[in-house]
């Protein structure tokens, strides 16, 4: 927040530094794999984690943060992050791959380690200062005074050249391109400040104000750490969205196969996908029957069965059979390109958003330097040319006016509040996502892996004998099909037992037949067993006395799914379910879970195009969503959270994270986030309350430097205390 | 007002050593996981010997 006011003078400026620092993070830290842990809590998760970690051949270290809730493996590469998950899975601890570029502790960590260092420096030659500075106000006079000034200069102008650099080098830079911004009055607070006193000091001068620009420096420190520590690094979804792209194709020329890189493929060329693989562009199946499986564009939980003449599009995964397709588009013109593109589009919209921070930085800057320079004219005027006199109390407006209490305003009610939700298992990944949370009136859900965990469950399986059951059973145990899996999984829950069959068959894409007794019996696809398709996702039991029964299946809705819906309404918050999915599963979901507004069969485009069409009505849209066919909403949206197990881009598009698998935490966060704009305003309030009672007095000539000191502080102290009440605020309300 | 000149650099250098701490500390990363250093003087797992 402060960061995006004195950062945002010059993004370019910023961006580059950043970008290189990603690069090198990238090269530095191939290997180490850091999973995110959200219920590790106590010393014994911390030894069980690492030793379960050390026991995996391959990993050489592994550190737990509990502070973080994170545990960095170092692994040599050699690993896959997804092995990981799995061992520490086993032993109880469900685990999260982060990006380890965009999260990445190093690069953050060594800024704020440099920022406490300068905090640490500058904090212990305030006091020094200050001590010094006491005796001076308590009544020393001329050579004792005189000294105490020089000691003072001696230790505070080496510490505020090094310390303040943070603020000089944003002030330069604005100034530079031509803008203002919070740190210019800083810079110049501080650099009069020291230099005017240097000036006093020379000349034998009583006051000096090197206390006061060691405080300037230390609490605009303290307000630039805790926002560094809010902050990450931004990574590009985009990005993330091109990496899915395959880089080689296997081409089909009448030479035969050849593999060629993506590039080189152009409309019209036959390419060859091979089972397992990701179709690499958009075309048009001219042989082959298979499944593919669609849940990351378009939401759709099964795979879908395609065949001669079916459009594919790039980023499906092909599952069973191998694919002839003709390509209609490829490389940058590709569906997943466009859909890269909408998202490069709605996230530069979402980087102009302009913070509190940064309006009032708009406001206070400008304000204070016309201020001071009417004293400065004012007072020449009055005192009838006295340079020296009326320098004196232009720096002294500057350092009263000077935004200690301001700089500290956003940062430590957004340290205050990004804790809070942290604890309740939200990571905030973007500074301005609080304010803007806070501002949501509706929310839009996707449903597969948001409110549904992406499984389904068979329903209605007391209207089957027990014995169909059991044909069922062990037919189901027989297939690899996720509807199959997921039937043989809930009929062993019942503690039902297989019947016995022979000759036992799977036919791919159909489904699986055998024989009972000698009668044939099968479980698969409707059209394969000669049964009408229904509406809702279903398999077909074909029995032993021939007839055909259907077996309807439900999503699994997350555990606390329909509770965090209902408190959402009960808020006055409109919800909309917009999903990939068929008709049948969309309303049944919504139904199931109270919600009115739905649309299903949303490709990514209607998707974003419906939060536009929402954000013109004048909503303030918070989009929860997973996955590949989210991003562009999640980009796009005012605000968007996205759980753990969604894909890497849509994470990085999202400016929250579910760490834990409670979505409760969803309807928790806007009361933080709306609490924690309560605070940030009060502070600023507290800050204008201050600048009021104490800018006369600055104007008037009367200020000393014990009272700039003192005024500084208590400003600063009220304000932290301030952000400190969202705590307890935030606790009484959780409970 | 002689004591002064004793006791001036003496407080500075008091003050000294106790920044040369902070800066020991800062760097050997003391400041990382303040929960997990707590919780970790629980555990018996390095007890015999130091971490390696």
């Amino acid at each position: 927040m402060a960061d995006t006011a004195s950062f945002s003078a010059c993004p370019a400026c910023d961006a580059a530094p950043i970008a290189k620092q990603i690069a090198e993070n990238r090269m530095h830290q191939q290997g180490d794999i850091l999973l995110s842990l959200p219920t590790i809590h106590c010393a014994g998760c911390i030894s069980a984690v690492e030793r379960k970690l050390l026991t995996i051949p391959g990993v050489t270290s592994a550190r737990v943060n509990l502070s973080l809730k994170r545990v960095v493996a170092e692994t040599g590469g050699a690993l896959e992050a997804a092995d990981l998950v799995e061992a520490l899975e086993a032993i109880g601890y469900p685990a999260h791959e982060l990006d380890s570029t965009a999260l990445s502790s190093s690069a953050a960590d060594k800024a704020a380690r440099a920022l406490l260092f300068r905090l640490g420096i500058s904090g212990f030659a305030m006091m020094n200062v200050m001590l010094l500075s006491v005796a001076v106000w308590s009544g020393a006079e001329a050579a004792t005074r005189d000294l105490f000034h020089w000691i003072s200069a001696m230790i505070a102008l080496p510490v505020i050249i090094w310390a303040a650099q943070p603020f000089f080098k944003n002030a330069w830079t604005a100034l530079r391109a031509g803008h203002l911004n919070m740190d210019v009055p800083i810079s110049l607070a501080i650099f009069l400040a020291g230099g005017m006193s240097l000036f006093e000091t020379i000349n034998g001068g009583e006051e000096a104000y090197f206390d006061a620009a060691l405080s300037l420096t230390f609490f605009l420190l303290a307000g630039r750490y805790l926002d560094q520590r809010t902050r990450r690094a931004a990574r590009s979804a985009a990005e993330e969205l091109t990496a899915l792209e395959v880089p080689r194709v296997v081409q089909l020329t009448e030479d035969g196969e050849a593999t060629v890189p993506l590039a080189q493929i152009a409309a019209g060329d036959m390419v060859l996908v091979r089972p397992g693989a990701r179709v690499p562009v958009d075309g048009i199946v001219t042989k082959g029957d298979s499944e593919v499986d669609r849940a990351l564009l378009t939401g759709e939980t099964l795979p879908v069965a395609i065949g001669v003449e079916t459009i594919v599009s790039a980023g499906e995964i092909n599952l069973t059979g191998p694919l002839e397709i003709r390509v209609t588009a490829a490389g940058r013109d590709s569906s997943l390109s466009r859909m890269a593109d909408l998202v490069t589009i709605a996230e530069g919209a979402k980087n102009r958003y302009s913070s509190l921070a940064d309006k009032a930085a708009q406001i206070y800057a400008p304000g204070v330097h016309t201020l001071a320079f009417l004293a400065f004219i004012g007072w020449l005027w009055a005192s009838g040319g006295d340079i020296r006199f009326a320098l004196n109390i232009a720096v002294a407006v500057l350092i009263i006016t000077c935004p200690c209490a301001l700089g500290l305003a956003v940062p430590a009610v957004v340290t205050a509040a990004s804790g809070n939700l942290f604890r309740k298992g939200l990571l905030v990944k973007n500074a301005t996502a609080l304010e803007r949370l806070a501002e949501v009136d509706f929310v839009v859900f996707d449903k597969t892996g948001t409110l549904t965990d992406g499984d389904v469950v068979p329903g209605a399986l007391d209207d089957l004998s027990m014995q169909n059951q059991r044909l069922a059973l062990a037919l189901a145990q027989n297939s690899g099909h996720p509807l199959a899996r997921a039937l043989a999984q809930a009929l062993q829950l019942r503690g039902i037992s297989p019947a016995t069959l022979t000759d036992i068959r799977e036919v791919p894409g159909k489904g699986v037949q055998a024989k009972l007794n000698g009668t044939d019996v099968a479980l698969g696809r409707a059209e394969w067993l000669g049964a009408e398709a229904g509406q809702g996702t279903a398999t077909f039991l074909q029995c032993e006395n021939g007839k055909v029964l259907e077996i309807p299946f439900e999503d699994h809705l997350r555990a606390d799914a329909i509770d965090t819906i209902a408190a959402l309404k009960s808020s006055g918050l409109p919800v909309m379910l917009l999903s990939g999915d068929n008709d049948a599963a969309v309303a049944q979901a919504a139904e199931a879970l109270g919600i009115d507004q739905f649309h299903a069969r949303m490709r990514p485009e209607d998707k974003a195009a419906k939060l536009k069409d929402l954000a013109d009505q004048g909503h303030h849209v918070l989009m929860v969503g997973d996955g590949l066919n989210d991003t562009v909403a999640l980009a796009s949206a005012h605000v968007s959270v996205s759980p753990a197990s969604a894909l890497d881009a849509a994470r990085v598009a999202s400016d929250i994270v579910l760490l834990g698998n409670r979505l409760g935490a969803i309807s928790d966060a806007r009361a933080i986030a709306r609490s924690a704009r309560r605070r940030i305003l009060e502070n600023f309030a507290i800050a204008a309350g201050y600048n009021a009672i104490s800018v006369p007095i600055a104007l008037m000539g009367f200020a000393s430097p014990l009272a700039a000191a003192l005024a500084m502080s208590t400003s600063s102290i009220l304000v932290s205390l301030n952000a400190l009440r969202l705590r307890g605020a935030a606790q009484e309300e959780a409970q | 007002m002689n004591v002064l000149t004793w006791l001036i650099p003496v407080s500075l250098l008091l003050g000294g050593l106790g920044l040369a701490g902070f800066v020991w500390t800062l760097r050997s990363s003391q400041y990382d996981d303040p929960d997990g250093d707590s919780q970790r003087i629980l555990t018996n797992d390095w007890d015999d010997k130091p971490r390696p």
